[in-house]
C-alpha cells in the first residue's frame, strides 16, 4: 500500500496515469452528461409546484455540491502537502480550485436564475447563499495568492495554510439551511434517510453529480499534468516526454 | 417540440442557466488544453536553444 502511494507520488508515474485516465473521465462524464440532461430536461415530468422551473436543478444542484466536494480536496491535498512535503498534492490542490471556483460561480448563478421566478428576487441575503458567496470569494482569495506569489515553495504553504484555515466555510454551508431560518429550502437528498423526492427526479441528479464528478476528474488531470511538466522541466524523463511529443 | 423550449413559461430562467452552465463547463475544458499545448511547445523550443548553446560551448 504504501510503496504503491509512493510510487503514485512519482511526477513521472503520475505523468503517465494521468494520460490514460484523462480519455475515460472525459468521455465518461460526456456520456453521463447526455444521459442526464435527457432523464432531467426531457423524462422527468414537471414539479407540481414549481412547475418547468425545477429543471434548473440538475445544474443548481450537482454544481454546489461540488463547489463544496472540490474545496474539500483542496484542503486535504493541502494538509498532505504541509505533512510530508509532496508537491504532487500542492500541483492537485491548485489545479483544482478554477474549477471550484467555477462551479460555486454556476451554482450562484443558476440558483439567482431560478430564485428570480420561485422567490421574486435574483438575490437575497440568506444565510446559505451569502456563504457559498462567500466561498467563491475564498477560491478567488486562493487562486489570487497563488499567483501573487513567485517563489513557487513559499506560495505552496501560504496557499495551503490559506485552505485549511477557510475549510470552516464547509460545515457552515451545509448546516447553513438548519442552524437558521433561511429562504432557501433544506436539502430533498439525503444518503441516510428517505429522500424526499421522487426516483424520476431524482435518477438524472444523481446522474448529473457523477457526471460533474467524472469532469472535474479529467479537467484537474488535464491542468495538472501540464503543471507538473513545467514543474519538472529540468529533468530527463520531461526531456523524453517532449521529444516524443 | 416547441413545448419543450417553452418550458412551461419558465424558458428565460431555465435555458440561461443551462446556456451559462455550457459556456462555463466548455471553456473549463479549452482553456487548460490550449494551455497545455502553449508549455509543451514553450518547453520544447528551451530545450532545443539550451541544446544549441552547449554545442556551441562545447565546440
Amino acid at each position: 500500500m504504501w510503496t504503491w502511494l509512493h510510487k503514485l507520488g512519482s511526477p513521472k508515474i503520475f505523468y503517465n496515469l494521468a494520460n490514460r485516465l484523462i480519455p475515460w473521465f472525459g468521455w465518461g462524464a460526456l456520456l453521463l452528461m447526455l444521459y442526464g440532461l435527457y432523464g432531467g430536461l426531457v423524462q422527468a415530468p414537471a414539479d407540481y409546484q414549481q412547475g418547468d422551473s425545477f429543471r434548473i436543478m440538475y445544474i443548481h444542484v450537482p454544481a454546489a455540491w461540488m463547489s463544496l466536494f472540490i474545496y474539500m480536496v483542496i484542503a486535504f491535498c493541502s494538509a498532505v502537502y504541509l505533512i510530508w512535503k509532496i508537491t504532487l498534492a500542492d500541483i492537485i490542490a491548485r489545479a483544482s480550485a478554477p474549477i471550484g471556483a467555477s462551479f460555486t460561480f454556476l451554482a450562484l448563478v443558476t440558483g439567482s436564475l431560478w430564485g428570480k421566478p420561485m422567490w421574486g428576487t435574483y438575490w437575497i441575503w440568506d444565510a446559505r447563499l451569502t456563504s457559498e458567496l462567500l466561498l467563491l470569494f475564498i477560491y478567488l482569495g486562493y487562486m489570487g495568492l497563488g499567483s501573487a506569489i513567485e517563489d513557487r515553495r513559499v506560495a505552496a504553504r501560504a496557499c495551503a495554510l490559506l485552505a485549511i484555515v477557510c475549510v470552516v466555510i464547509i460545515p457552515i454551508i451545509h448546516y447553513s439551511v438548519t442552524w437558521w431560518n433561511t429562504l432557501h429550502q433544506g436539502s430533498s437528498v439525503s444518503v441516510m434517510n428517505q429522500s424526499s423526492i421522487d426516483k424520476s427526479m431524482l435518477v438524472p441528479l444523481l446522474v448529473m453529480a457523477f457526471a460533474f464528478k467524472f469532469y472535474y476528474v479529467a479537467v484537474v488531470l488535464v491542468r495538472a499534468r501540464t503543471d507538473l511538466l513545467f514543474q519538472e522541466r529540468k529533468t530527463n524523463w520531461v526531456r523524453k516526454v517532449l521529444v516524443n511529443g | 417540440m416547441g413545448e419543450f423550449f417553452h418550458m412551461g413559461g419558465y424558458a428565460f430562467y431555465v435555458w440561461l442557466s443551462y446556456g451559462v452552465a455550457a459556456v462555463v463547463l466548455i471553456a473549463n475544458v479549452f482553456i487548460p488544453l490550449v494551455r497545455d499545448r502553449q508549455v509543451k511547445r514553450e518547453l520544447a523550443m528551451k530545450m532545443v536553444r539550451d541544446n544549441e548553446l552547449n554545442q556551441e560551448s562545447i565546440s
